[in-house]
C-alpha cells in the first residue's frame, strides 16, 4: 500500500445557477494578465453546449487523454518517440481560434471623439494584435443556450445520441439545459504530468496538487494537446503553460480556492480523500463503463484503523488524515455514492466529481405535479435530458451508474417532502428509500449536507504542514520572505 | 587584419557571450528559457515552415559538426565519387528546404496579425541571420563544389586551431567573400544565442525518453515509520 492524501472537489450541479461568478474571481486573482487573458482557469458551460475551447471533448479532434494498448496506457498524442517527433509542430494543437481571441473596446474614445454629428463608439479591439475587430466567440459564448441550433446541436456527447433522442433534446419549449463549472481536476493519471517532455509538470506528494514549475517549462506546449480536459493554457506572450494551480497560496493559508470561496449557490466542496497510488495503472486501464466504480474503489475509507496505520506508515500526516475524515468529498463519492467524475473514458482519474443535475432530468409530464415514488423513478426512463447523454459525461456510457445516484437524488426529494410537505404515505417513503439503497439517516445527512452547512464543513482545507516543513528542515530566520511569494520576476517575455 | 579580427577574435567574443551570458541567463531568469512556441497563433503555415526547418537544420548542423570533430572519419565518407555526390545532393536538397521553410517562417510573422504582434526585435535578428545563413550555404554548395570536401583543408585545421586558442586565419584567407561571410555569421549567430529564443536548442528534451509518465514531488522527505 502506497497511500497518499489528495485534494478533491465535489460540484453540486443542480445548485449551480450559471453566474460565473467563480470564473470572475479566478481570473481577478491569476489570469488578468498579458498572455494569459484568454485563459479561463475556471469556467463554466452550459450542456448542452460546445464548450471552451470549442468541442474540447471530442478526443479524435484534439488528442487528449490516454487509450489502452494492450496491456498498456498510451497518451493519444502517441507513445514517448511519437511525442518527441511532434515537438517541432504539434499537430493536435488547439489554436487560439479555438478558443477565442480577447478582446477589449476602446473605451477612451467615448470621451475623446471630437464633437460630431454621430455617437462615439467603443470599438472593440484585439488584445493580442492591438488592432479593431469583429468579436465571433468568446469564453461562454454559448451561454444559456445562445445559438442552440449551431452550438449545443454539435455538442461532442450530442452528436452521438440517436436521432431520435436529439429531435427529443430539441423539441421546442422543452429544450433543456443545465451549467457545467470546470476546474483542473487535479488527475491521479494525468495527460499533462505524462506527456511533458521537459518533465515540468508535477503532482504535489503532499496534497496531489497539480503544477507546471515554471522555470523548468520550455514551451515545448504538449500539456495543452495532452490533457484531454483542455485545462492547461499556453501564455502566447510569455511562451510557457499554465494551469488551476487550486489557490495552493491560499490553501497553504488555511483559507478555500477563490472559486469555491465565491461561489454564490454554495455548489462547491473541498477536502481530502485517501487512495492508494499502487492501484493508479491498473484501475486506469479498467473498462470504460467500469471506470467510475473503480475509482471510486480505490478511494480509501479514513476511519477503517488499517487505513490509517497504512497511511502513517506511507507518510500521510496525522492532520491530513484527520482532514479526511471531515471531508465532505469523501462522503459525497463514496458514502453516498452520488458523484460522478466527468469523463472517465479519458483515464485520466479526474479528481473533481459532479452530482449530476436532476432538475433537467425530471421528465415533462412530472412538471409541477408531485407523483409518487413508482411515476418519479419511471421518469428516469422519460427523462427530459437522455441518460445516455449524462452517462457519457460522467459514467463512461455507463447508464446504470447515473440512474443509481438519480435514484438517490429522488429519494431525498421525496424523504423532504414527506417532512415538510406531510402529503406522501409512509410506506411510499420506505419505498423509495429501498429502490435508492439510502436510509433516512443518510438522506437527511445529504439533505443537511446540501442545504445547511456552513463554509468551514462544505470546504475542508487540510493543513499543509508547510510551516512545519520549513521549520524541520531548514532555519527559518534565514529563509524568511522565501515561502509562499513565489516569483519576484513578473512573468513576462524578456529576452 | 580584418580576417584576424572576424576570425581570430571575433569567434572567442561570440563563443565567449554564449557560454558566459547563457549561464548568467539560465540561472537568473530561467523562467524566460523557452521556445517561445507561435504555433497557439498560427499553426498551418508554421507546420511547412517548423517541421522541414528542424530535421533539415540539425542534419546539416550534425554535418557540419562531424566534418569537424572527426575529420579521418569524414574523409573516409567523402572519399568515394559516389558517396560524396549523395552526401552533396542530399546536402544540397536539405538546404533549400531550409531556406524554403526559414522563408515561410518569415512570412508569417510579416503576414499574420497576431504573430507579428508577439515578434521582437530579436526574433527579427535571429530569423534574418539564420536566412542569410542558409542562403549563402546553398549558394556555396550550389557554386564551390565540393565543399564536403574543401571543409576538411579549411574550415576544420582552422576551427582546430581556435580550439587550441591559436587561431590560424590563413586557412581562410584564400576562401571567397561569400565562404567568410558565411563562417562570420555563424558566431554571430552563436552570440544571439543566449539572447534570443534560441537558447531552446540546448534543452532538447530527451530525458523524456526514460522518465516515469507521472511525477511526484514531495515538499517534505517523506518520513516513513
Ligand atoms: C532538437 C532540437 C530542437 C528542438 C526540440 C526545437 C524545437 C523548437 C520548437 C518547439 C519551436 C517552436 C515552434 C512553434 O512556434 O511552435 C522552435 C522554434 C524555432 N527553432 Fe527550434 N528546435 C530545435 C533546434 C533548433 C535549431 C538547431 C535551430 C537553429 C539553429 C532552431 C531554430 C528555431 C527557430 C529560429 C525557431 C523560431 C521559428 C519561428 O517561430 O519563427 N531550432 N524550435
Amino acid at each position: 500500500m502506497n497511500i497518499r492524501a489528495q485534494v478533491s472537489s465535489v460540484f453540486h450541479l443542480d445548485k449551480c445557477i450559471g453566474c460565473h461568478t467563480c470564473s470572475i474571481a479566478c481570473k481577478n486573482l491569476w489570469t488578468d494578465r498579458k498572455g494569459a487573458e484568454y485563459m479561463w482557469w475556471n469556467n463554466v458551460e452550459t450542456k448542452p453546449g460546445t464548450g471552451y475551447p470549442t468541442q474540447w471533448e471530442d478526443q479524435e479532434k484534439y488528442q487528449g487523454g490516454w487509450v489502452k494498448q494492450g496491456e498498456q496506457l498510451q497518451l493519444r498524442i502517441g507513445g514517448r518517440w511519437g511525442t518527441l517527433g511532434k515537438i517541432f509542430h504539434n499537430p493536435s494543437m488547439p489554436t487560439m481560434d479555438d478558443y477565442y481571441e480577447p478582446f477589449t473596446f476602446r473605451y477612451g474614445d467615448l470621451t475623446s471623439a471630437p464633437a460630431g454629428d454621430d455617437q462615439p463608439t467603443a470599438r472593440p479591439v484585439s488584445m493580442v494584435t492591438g488592432k479593431p475587430m469583429k468579436i465571433e466567440a468568446g469564453p461562454n459564448w454559448d451561454d444559456d443556450l445562445s445559438g442552440s441550433n449551431i452550438y449545443a446541436a454539435n455538442d461532442p456527447g450530442v452528436v452521438k445520441l440517436s436521432a431520435e433522442e436529439q429531435q427529443q433534446l430539441f423539441a421546442i419549449e422543452k429544450m433543456v439545459m443545465f451549467h457545467m463549472p470546470r476546474i483542473c481536476n487535479h488527475c491521479l493519471n494525468a495527460g499533462c504530468v505524462a506527456s511533458c517532455p521537459s518533465g515540468a509538470i508535477y503532482k504535489r506528494g503532499e496534497d496531489g496538487i497539480v503544477l507546471i514549475n515554471q522555470d523548468k517549462c520550455r514551451g515545448w506546449r504538449m500539456c495543452v494537446s495532452a490533457c484531454p480536459y483542455k485545462k492547461t493554457y499556453y501564455g502566447w506572450s510569455t511562451g510557457k503553460s499554465e494551469k488551476c494551480i487550486l489557490c495552493y497560496p491560499r490553501q497553504e493559508a488555511g483559507e478555500a480556492p477563490a472559486c469555491f470561496h465565491s461561489c454564490v449557490g454554495r455548489i462547491r466542496y473541498l477536502g481530502v480523500l485517501l487512495y492508494d497510488a499502487d492501484q493508479i495503472e491498473s484501475v486506469a486501464q479498467r473498462d470504460d463503463k467500469d471506470l467510475p466504480a473503480a475509482q471510486r474503489e480505490m478511494i480509501l475509507d479514513p476511519f477503517d484503523p488499517q487505513v490509517i496505520a497504512d497511511a502513517k506508515k506511507s507518510g500521510v500526516a496525522d492532520q491530513v488524515i484527520e482532514a479526511a475524515q471531515r471531508s465532505p468529498v469523501y462522503k459525497f463519492v463514496k458514502e453516498w455514492g452520488i458523484a460522478l467524475p466527468l469523463h472517465p473514458e479519458f483515464r485520466t482519474l479526474p479528481m473533481l466529481f459532479y452530482v449530476p443535475p436532476l432538475l433537467p432530468v425530471m421528465s415533462m409530464n412530472n412538471q409541477g405535479k408531485q407523483k409518487l415514488a413508482d411515476d418519479f423513478f419511471a421518469t428516469l426512463e422519460e427523462a427530459r435530458l437522455p441518460m445516455q447523454y449524462l452517462a457519457s459525461l460522467f459514467a463512461g456510457g455507463n447508464e446504470e451508474e447515473v440512474k443509481a445516484v438519480y435514484r438517490k437524488l429522488i429519494a431525498v426529494r421525496i424523504q423532504r417532502r414527506s417532512v415538510t410537505v406531510g402529503d406522501l404515505p409512509a410506506e411510499e417513503v420506505s419505498k423509495a428509500c429501498t429502490v435508492a439503497q439510502l436510509d433516512t439517516e443518510a438522506i437527511d445527512a445529504i439533505y443537511r449536507m446540501t442545504t445547511l452547512t456552513r463554509i468551514k464543513e462544505r470546504i475542508v482545507v487540510p493543513p499543509m504542514l508547510r510551516e512545519q516543513a520549513i521549520e524541520a528542515g531548514m532555519d527559518p530566520e534565514e529563509h524568511k520572505q522565501e515561502m509562499g511569494f513565489g516569483k519576484r520576476i513578473s512573468p513576462k517575455r524578456r529576452w | 587584419m580584418t580576417d584576424m579580427i572576424l576570425f581570430g577574435v571575433f569567434p572567442y567574443v561570440a563563443v565567449a557571450l554564449m557560454v558566459g551570458v547563457g549561464i548568467y541567463r539560465y540561472c537568473i531568469d530561467r523562467y524566460s528559457w523557452s521556445s517561445q512556441s507561435s504555433q497557439f497563433l498560427e499553426s498551418r503555415v508554421l507546420f511547412w515552415g517548423s517541421i522541414p526547418w528542424h530535421y533539415a537544420i540539425l542534419l546539416i548542423l550534425m554535418a557540419h559538426f562531424l566534418a569537424f570533430l572527426v575529420p579521418s572519419g569524414w574523409a573516409v565518407v567523402v572519399g568515394s565519387p559516389l558517396r560524396l555526390y549523395l552526401l552533396e545532393v542530399t546536402g544540397l536538397a536539405l538546404g533549400i528546404s531550409t531556406l524554403i521553410a526559414v522563408v515561410l517562417l518569415i512570412s508569417r510573422r510579416i503576414g499574420n496579425a497576431r504573430v507579428s504582434a508577439v515578434t521582437t526585435v530579436v526574433d527579427w535578428l535571429v530569423l534574418l541571420a539564420l536566412l542569410l545563413q542558409v542562403a549563402t550555404g546553398v549558394y556555396i554548395a550550389f557554386t564551390l563544389r565540393w565543399g564536403s570536401v574543401w571543409y576538411m583543408h579549411t574550415a576544420t585545421p582552422w576551427l582546430w586551431s581556435l580550439l587550441k586558442l591559436d587561431p590560424q586565419v590563413h586557412y581562410l584567407a584564400a576562401l571567397p567573400a561569400v565562404v567568410k561571410l558565411h563562417v562570420f555569421n555563424a558566431f554571430l549567430i552563436a552570440a544571439l544565442f543566449p539572447f534570443s529564443r534560441l537558447v531552446h536548442v540546448v534543452s532538447v528534451p530527451l530525458t523524456y525518453l526514460s522518465r516515469p509518465y507521472q511525477v511526484v514531488v514531495w515538499y517534505r522527505q517523506r518520513r516513513v515509520r
